[in-house]
């Protein structure tokens, strides 16, 4: 398994046909509070760049882009109930939406993680 | 000027500390030839209490006073008794000139009238969740069919004949910008409403079915047939209760599978102000409470664990989510929310349910009487406070007649709908616990004059 | 994503410190005039009233068999307890009859008695909105009266009076550019908004069905006028400029802004939201705007309410009126009134895009405007916008030595000072600031808008502030922003004395409770 970064703060974790959606812990941090997050229905079909997902936080509400193209197989349910997952543990159980790749070759345009570690550094 | 407390030297003073000459040097930024060098031309020069005072009572006079003569309009807006504590309460300074409760610390006043008002708004409704309030009914309307396109993702909204034709012009207006697609026609003068029709237009185009209860000639239908067909199309229905009395003696739309429900609420201690501010209700399924319009108030607890109220779900709201907000809804109508909440107070269900009762009751008398006339026929077989006459003549030369004899006798078909040569005849007429036996005697009498 | 970082912190701190304020308790858990008030759901009863009716005459219903069966679950009061809830739940409201109230870019201004006073004659008040016109003639007298004041005080064309506030305000504005434009069989698509804007601007401009782009502000906080100018093309409808700004900074090319999007064939909105400042002073028209709303709620004094209602009549430019909605008043030359509605549009105003809402607006706020202009006249509006500018400059210059203002170099504000939240310490942020204002007997400043400057703060006195109110309220604030700049751990857990601590709004978004339910145990024992 890969991890990718983007620099809209989103990372990507690649197995296989399938990619695993969430946003990084440095999102999080800036965010505050998470209270809501909308996710993409099942069976939609992205394009890369595509509005994907909603997180609220008291303040403020970001739109969540599709980081790669592909159909969404499956959401983070456990979101619904408890959208602090995506504080406390942003980068594992708070994930987002999983979709099945349609163009792998977009991926060669996403951060590793030392390159977005250093992206970050530089804010 | 009373309202204004700088003096000359505190304005000198003030001016030496921010370094100016004079006020001019404040105002640079404005282009020379923008600013003004003196009051404006042709307008009058400040004036005290007492000249206003009688300019304004000398424009009032000019004005027939619903109280001061038989009165029986509605159609949209209701004249009720307000009990006198409702005008005392909204007059409380610290309700009056608060703002918006941003800090929720120092408005907890607001902040609690306002759960209190999205509770009995939800409660008489019969729905999960109610809002703080819209600038009115019409709007509140449309930004019902706005909300259920947002969750439909559909943009074909059916509109009952029997809805107000103001909420039907403004949800038209709006449609025309925004692309959605309204069906609608206007109502027939029978006691049958246009619900079978409805019925029959749903499909799986359609993004909600708008329907008032009661509608604009003042008959009720049950709407559990719609709500199960919209159901199964996956539409929404949307009522629209412009008369929140009469839910205190009819079944709420709630109970009957509304989806949305949203309202009039000027009947209920506001008045009737010429048309506003009046104070839109607006409640829903608990599902759809993120796609709702308007600022909600939730509850909370503070830093040491005490309950208190905020705003919440705010970032749907425009401040915050700008061009992808759910409605671009600022300032609400909280004066008049307060107003309604307080009358709600004093009424409690035991007062609601009577004053209901009341006004069902003198509306059936009322009705029975001038359906004796010669040349006035009632269409209704079901109403509540409100019923329509077909009368054998205009009725809006009637209504201006009466006028002429102090006598308001209800609202023309003809003023509501111009271009329908069908309903020239219409009369719709309102009796509320405000009117007594005499003045619906007066009416009666005038129309048998008018009609014969 | 789009990470909208800027803005108030929303993490909860766990452990703060939190000091005793008070070692000394009570049985109730009251504070002498510090009372807690329970919901009514928890005090009234479904069998109780403060309302008495007569016996309902003795006929049988006509209800079509929907009868209401069960209960509908409302709570009733005798008259004492309603007065006596409301009155103890309105002590826990700030509000400007409480004192100053400096919050930026909303104008809390004295709301005069008299507007009072004279909203409640019958013959305003009692009065139904589809009466025969002659029956109110006084009433479409006051709408009349006011629309021309507004005209010659904008120096426009026409004006829409029934917008219910000022972002239905905005939306007619937008719809009468849409309008006007297709007319012209013109489809633009995009309304180019400075990035200060109000955010109703932007939400206006996406509902009525365009594109939205930004505008950036050069380093005065002014709009870039080489920047919009770039821009313009036959794609732009249009642009929603405030002005005086976010940054309580008046627009200096404006004129010149106006002419490049005529020329490029647009037109141009502005939020009049800041009129207070220069009423009496500049004339919109003259700027070349074609269409502003005016917050009757701000610079003419209605009340706010604690949130509404509010009023937005709309002044429009000579080429946008014939599209204004529907209804309106006209004067005959004997001075006869009568209202343009749906039967007599096809021929006085064909081009008209309808109505925005059901009746004629908000009569309550005219009446009270109305009596507001009259009070002041042409001289005394003047002196306002005057007396509004020079308390905001008295302020920016009484605290820019211990604030940071990031604008203060370019030349005086306008009717509001903005500040920033630069050399503060220790953590602490302008909400800290802010909470720690409550404390001090005031009403915190607008916080976190314009979003362009860190942490913003925006204070705007009004004219109806004395020299002594502000001179009270600067040293508050000194004070306050000193403690901000020395870490003062104490602003954090601020307020202290207010009815209520911090508020977790974490916990009420993540699981909202919007309406009272009856606890279980309650449920349970009834049964």
């Amino acid at each position: 398994m890969s991890r990718y970064f983007t620099d809209e703060h989103e990372w990507v974790d690649v197995e296989g046909d399938t990619a695993t959606v969430g946003i990084t812990d440095y999102a999080q941090e800036q965010l505050g509070d998470i209270v809501f997050v909308e996710t993409p229905d099942v069976g939609s079909v992205l394009g890369q760049g595509d509005d994907a997902a909603v997180v609220e936080s008291v303040k403020a509400a970001s739109d969540v882009y599709a980081a790669v193209s592909g159909e969404v197989v499956e959401v983070n349910e456990m979101l619904e109930d408890e959208p602090g997952l995506v504080n406390s543990s942003a980068e594992e159980d708070g994930w987002f939406f999983r979709v099945t790749l349609s163009d792998k070759s977009e991926l060669d345009d996403l951060m590793d993680e030392k390159a977005y570690k250093a992206f970050v550094d530089d804010l | 000027m009373r309202y204004l407390p700088l003096t000359p030297d505190d304005r000198q003073s003030m001016l030496a500390k921010v370094g100016a000459q004079s006020i001019d040097d404040l105002f640079v930024d404005v282009p020379e030839e923008a600013r003004l060098t003196g009051p404006i031309d042709g307008l009058p020069m400040h004036a005290g209490e007492m000249a206003v005072e009688a300019h304004m009572k000398a424009l009032a006079k000019k004005n027939h006073a619903a109280g001061d003569m038989p009165f029986f309009l509605g159609a949209g807006a209701y004249r009720h008794h307000v009990p006198a504590s409702v005008d005392h309460i909204i007059q409380r300074g610290e309700f009056l000139t608060a703002y918006t409760p941003y800090q929720p610390e120092i408005a907890q006043g607001t902040l609690q009238t306002l759960f209190e008002f999205q509770t009995q708004v939800a409660r008489l409704f019969g729905v999960d969740v109610a809002n703080a309030s819209m600038y009115d009914g019409s709007t509140a309307c449309w930004e019902a069919i706005v909300m259920a396109r947002r969750i439909t993702k559909r943009g074909n909204a059916i509109l009952s004949s029997g809805l107000h034709p103001h909420y039907v012009s403004v949800a038209k207006t709006m449609a025309r910008f925004t692309k959605d697609a309204i069906a609608y026609t206007a109502p027939q003068l029978d006691a049958a409403t246009d619900g079978q029709s409805l019925l029959d237009q749903i499909d799986d185009e359609t993004s909600c079915v708008v329907v008032q209860y009661p509608d604009i000639l003042g008959r009720i239908d049950d709407m559990s047939a719609l709500a199960k067909k919209a159901q199964d199309h996956k539409a929404l229905l949307i009522a629209v209760v412009t008369e929140p009395v009469a839910l205190g003696a009819i079944q709420s739309p709630g109970e009957m599978g509304a989806d949305i429900v949203v309202g009039e609420g000027q009947a209920l201690g506001v008045g009737l102000q010429f048309g506003g501010p009046y104070v839109g209700l607006f409640g829903c399924k608990k599902k759809y409470v993120r796609q709702m319009p308007g600022r909600l108030c939730g509850e909370t607890v503070d830093a040491e664990g005490k309950r208190g109220f905020v705003l919440t779900l705010s970032t749907r709201e425009q401040h915050i989510r700008r061009e992808k907000a759910t409605s671009n809804i600022c300032t609400n109508s909280g004066l008049c929310a307060l107003a309604f909440t307080a009358h709600m107070t004093l009424l409690g269900e035991k007062g609601l349910r009577e004053l209901a009762l009341l006004n069902h009751k003198k509306a059936v008398q009322a009705a029975d009487r001038l359906a004796q006339i010669d040349g006035a026929k009632l269409i209704n077989k079901s109403f509540f406070n409100e019923f329509t006459l077909i009368l054998d003549k205009d009725a809006r030369q009637v209504v201006r007649q009466l006028a002429e004899q102090r006598i308001l006798a209800g609202v023309s078909l003809g003023r509501l709908y111009p271009e329908e040569d069908s309903l020239a005849h219409g009369l719709v007429v309102a009796v509320t616990e405000t009117a007594n036996d005499d003045e619906i005697e007066a009416l009666a009498t005038a129309l048998e004059g008018a009609l014969s | 994503m789009s990470m909208l970082a800027e803005g108030r912190p929303t993490k909860q701190d766990a452990d703060l410190n939190m000091p005793e304020q008070n070692a000394v308790t009570t049985h109730s858990g009251n504070r002498a005039l510090m009372v807690d008030e329970p919901l009514i759901f928890e005090t009234g009863s479904s069998d109780r009233s403060g309302v008495d009716f007569p016996e309902a005459p003795d006929v049988e219903s006509r209800l079509g068999g929907l009868e209401r069966a069960a209960p509908i679950g409302l709570p009733g009061l005798s008259e004492g307890e309603t007065v006596r809830h409301y009155t103890r739940l309105s002590r826990q409201n700030y509000a400007i009859d409480v004192g100053l109230f400096p919050l930026g870019s909303c104008t809390m201004k004295h709301n005069p008695r008299l507007n009072e006073k004279m909203a409640r004659l019958k013959g305003f008040a009692d009065i139904h909105p589809l009466q025969p016109v002659e029956t109110v003639q006084g009433a479409l007298g006051v709408i009349n009266e006011l629309a021309v004041w507004l005209i010659k005080l904008t120096g426009m064309h026409g004006v829409a009076m029934s917008p219910k506030a000022g972002a239905h305000g905005e939306l007619c504005g937008i719809l009468c550019i849409r309008a006007a434009l297709e007319a012209r069989g013109d489809a633009r698509e995009v309304i180019l908004v400075p990035e200060s804007a109000h955010g109703t601007n932007p939400a206006t401009a996406a509902f009525a069905g365009y594109k939205v782009e930004d505008i950036p502000a050069n380093s005065d906080g002014r709009v870039d006028l080489e920047a919009l100018k770039a821009r313009l093309g036959p794609d732009v409808a249009g642009v929603m400029i405030t002005n005086p700004n976010t940054c309580g900074l008046f627009e200096p090319d404006m004129k010149a802004i106006s002419d490049a999007v005529h020329e490029a064939g647009g037109f141009v909105y502005c939020d009049g939201a800041n009129f207070n400042a220069i009423v009496g002073k500049v004339r919109p028209g003259d700027l070349g705007v074609d269409a502003m709303h005016i917050n009757l709620h701000k610079t003419f004094s209605t009340p706010h309410g604690g949130g509404g209602p509010g009023s937005g009549p709309v002044v429009l430019s000579e080429a946008l009126s014939p599209y204004g909605p529907l209804p309106f008043t006209e004067r005959f030359a004997d001075g006869h009134l009568t209202l343009v509605e749906e039967e007599t549009v096809a021929e006085r105003h064909p081009d008209g895009f309808g109505r925005m809402t059901a009746f004629h607006g908000q009569m309550g706020m005219f009446t009270r405007a109305l009596t507001y202009i009259l009070s002041h006249g042409a001289d005394g509006l003047k002196q306002v916008a005057e007396d509004a500018v020079l308390n905001a400059n008295y302020i920016l210059r009484s605290l820019e030595d211990v604030l940071d203002a990031p604008f203060a170099h370019s030349g005086p504000c306008m009717h509001e000072a903005l500040f920033s939240d630069k050399g503060f310490s220790n953590d602490l942020s302008t909400l800290d600031l802010a909470k720690g204002m409550i404390d001090e007997g005031y009403h915190p400043m607008t916080m976190y808008f314009p979003l362009v400057v860190h942490g913003a703060m925006l204070v705007e006195p009004t004219e109806t502030e004395s020299k002594a109110a502000i001179d009270d309220f600067v040293g508050a604030f000194r004070s306050v922003a000193e403690r901000a700049k020395a870490g003062d751990e104490l602003l954090k857990s601020a307020p202290h004395f207010a009815p209520r601590r911090r508020l977790d709004e974490t916990q009420a978004a993540r699981k909202p409770i919007l309406v009272w339910t009856e606890p279980e145990e309650f449920a349970q024992a009834a049964e």
